[in-house]
């Protein structure tokens, strides 16, 4: 009590303190940096649910950084947002899930903070194709995961599962079908391409795609819907009332461990493998906690949780996964995807939008 | 009361919070999307500031033409539908005691907290083959086997009907309340029945009233884009499905702006072909 008492607080050190205090609150972005935290897009609903409940507090645990979800549209309504807030120099995500289709656009305006790999060592387990880079070599966007659209079927009323993308083309199959409605997420040139034309190469040329669009003409009186919102569909699917399209994998496996008359089938011709990446908006100053959070998605375990928690298809490489071969078969399949042609929807999106809007609309 | 006309600024005055809240949200965000409808699209990313008339001349096909003719014709025939029903509702309403009037204005305000998300897939369950409608007349024996009464035109008419009423029932309601009630009772005295009174008597009475409402629902119609897409198919979808279908998911702001401009200039024109007409019949 003495010792203390006699402590003498010098002049000098008040000073220096208070100094000190002023200029900690004069800046609260100091005090606001050592409270580390993220603000992550994921898309909203199931996967954010998932990604909330199963990841993402290990990733707080394991780092110290706070993760902020946030919910964003699919589609590319968030590549809008993004753009138009990080002109006004905000971004309501630092890193966001993103479609491949959004990246390229992303790109156009540089969006995209490049990444810096030395910061991300277990980027070397990806596979090569789910880096997405600029025409610079730079990075522009990490794999987060992939996930299958695949042929699906209401048990009750398809007792057998059908085996090819050429069931669409069935004339018994007429005012039964439930397909996406937009060119750019339906990816039903490269499944026409596919199944009939030999691979997507064919739609190298425009007289190919003209062709796929002739011979995607014939499935339209079998499409009873043709859906933006997910929701839409999955509950006919359930129900019986359309009991045959197009659908994400995953979810459907989830619906039918939940007991609902559904299942996904990959076709002999492969499923559409279609995946999103970490991206980190030009806005966000939290780049080292974006690496941070990227280069922890990207290890092998965390892939592994992400394909037995939340159904989606690992982006790293399979031998470095601990899955069971029945665990990969229910996220993915031997069967070669289909992979969509991502190039034609920057190169020649405006030519696409027009010949199909007047193909499902005329 | 006599009233002075405004003698000085200061007299202007309480107009000055509306027409800033007018200049704010409306004529800055339209003046921006007009702006926008002339630059140019970069195809794969976004737009540069230009002026360009490539967005309006991508408009300008048989296949734009028919989508915009076709939304016309739907907010027309929702207009007529709406007031159609509407009109005897509302004066059958205006004749019930306060307290009925009350309950059922009460329960077409809580109509109108639904959002037309709600709405539609209330509907297509409604009207499904496998949970709908047609059971009940399956059970009754009127039909054989449960039949889809979605996608169809009948559907998306029947979604935003079902949407409009409680807004044309509210628009017509103050009038039809504080029309005379000596008119339908000389129109009786002189021989004529409820009906014919009714159609000679009232309608005439609230002409402008009518027009009024028809305009208003015509034009809430005109805008919606979720109820075409849910209960319809895609030659049901309005110019508004495609404008929303630019912007968001093609990222195509230029162009859906053109669109957007063009429709808002094709139902400008309308209502006032529509307000030019009247007046000439009131003349006459």
């Amino acid at each position: 009590m003495d010792t203390f008492l006699k402590t003498s607080v010098s002049r000098r050190t008040v000073l220096g303190a208070g100094v000190l205090g002023a200029a900690v609150l004069a800046m609260p972005n100091i005090l606001r940096a050592q409270d580390k935290s993220l603000k992550v897009g994921v898309y909203g609903g199931y996967f954010k649910d998932s990604f909330d409940k199963n990841i993402f507090p290990e990733f707080t645990k394991a780092t110290g950084i706070a993760i902020e979800s946030v919910a964003e549209p699919t589609g590319e309504a968030w590549l809008v947002q993004l753009e138009q807030a990080a002109k006004a120099g905000a971004a309501p995500a630092d890193v966001s899930m993103m479609s491949q289709v959004a990246m390229l656009k992303g790109q156009t305006t540089k969006l995209w903070t490049p990444l810096d790999l030395a910061k991300i060592p277990n980027s070397k387990n990806l596979i090569d194709r789910f880096v997405n880079k600029y025409p610079d070599g730079s990075i522009a966007g990490i794999g987060a995961v992939s996930w299958y659209i695949t042929l699906v079927t209401n048990t009750d009323v398809y007792k057998e599962a059908p085996t090819s993308w050429a069931a669409f083309w069935d004339k018994a199959n007429a005012d039964k079908l439930g397909l996406l409605a937009l060119v750019s997420n339906s990816f039903l040139l490269e499944v026409t391409a596919k199944t009939f034309f030999g691979s997507t190469n064919a739609l190298d040329t425009e007289e190919g795609l003209l062709k796929a669009f002739d011979k995607l003409a014939e499935v339209k009186p079998n499409v009873r819907l043709w859906y933006r919102d997910e929701a839409q569909f999955e509950q006919s699917l359930k129900s019986g009332e359309i009991p045959m399209g197009q659908y994400y994998h995953d979810v459907t496996g989830l619906a039918a461990s939940e007991g609902h008359p559904v299942r996904s089938t990959f076709p002999k011709e492969g499923g559409v493998q279609d995946s999103g990446c970490w991206a980190l908006s030009r806005a966000s100053k939290k780049v080292d906690e974006a690496h941070i959070f990227i280069d922890y998605m990207s290890q092998p375990a965390i892939q592994a949780t992400l394909s037995r928690k939340v159904g989606t298809s690992p982006t790293v490489k399979r031998e470095l996964l601990d899955l069971s071969d029945k665990e990969f078969a229910a996220v993915s399949s031997d069967i070669e995807p289909i992979i969509p042609r991502y190039d034609l929807y920057t190169t020649k999106s405006d030519w696409l939008n027009q010949k199909w809007t007047e193909l499902i609309v005329g | 009361m006599k009233r002075e006309p405004p003698q000085s600024i200061a007299d202007y005055g309480p107009l000055f919070f509306p027409a800033g809240m007018l200049l704010i949200f409306f004529v800055v965000p339209f003046g921006t999307m007009i702006a926008v409808s002339f630059f140019q699209r970069q195809e794969g990313g976004f737009y540069t500031p230009a002026f360009v008339f490539s967005n309006y001349e991508r408009f300008l096909t048989a296949f734009f033409g028919g989508v915009l003719g076709f939304s016309l014709m739907l907010a027309v025939t929702v207009a007529i539908c709406c007031v159609v029903l509407a009109l005897p509702f509302t004066y059958l309403l205006s004749r019930l005691t306060r307290r009925l009037q009350v309950i059922w204005l009460v329960g077409l305000l809580s109509v109108l907290s639904l959002s037309e998300v709600i709405i539609g897939f209330a509907w297509s369950t409604l009207l499904s083959r496998t949970a709908g409608l047609s059971n009940l007349l399956v059970k009754i024996g009127l039909l054989e086997q449960p039949v889809a009464l979605f996608p169809s035109f009948g559907a998306v008419l029947t979604g935003m009907v079902y949407q409009a009423l409680p807004y044309t029932i509210l628009v017509l309601y103050p009038a039809i309340v504080r029309l005379d009630p000596t008119l339908m009772e000389a129109a009786r005295t002189l021989g004529s029945s409820p009906i014919r009174a009714f159609f000679n008597v009232l309608v005439p009475a609230l002409r402008n009233t009518i027009m009024a409402t028809l305009i208003m629902v015509f034009i809430f119609a005109l805008g919606s884009y979720l109820l075409p897409q849910i209960l319809g198919r895609p030659q049901h979808w309005t110019l508004s499905v495609l404008i929303t279908d630019q912007a968001i998911y093609q990222s195509n702001m230029p162009f859906a702006a053109a669109m957007a401009v063009f429709l808002v200039l094709v139902t400008l024109g309308l209502v006032a072909l529509t307000l030019l007409i009247g007046r000439k019949g009131e003349k006459a």
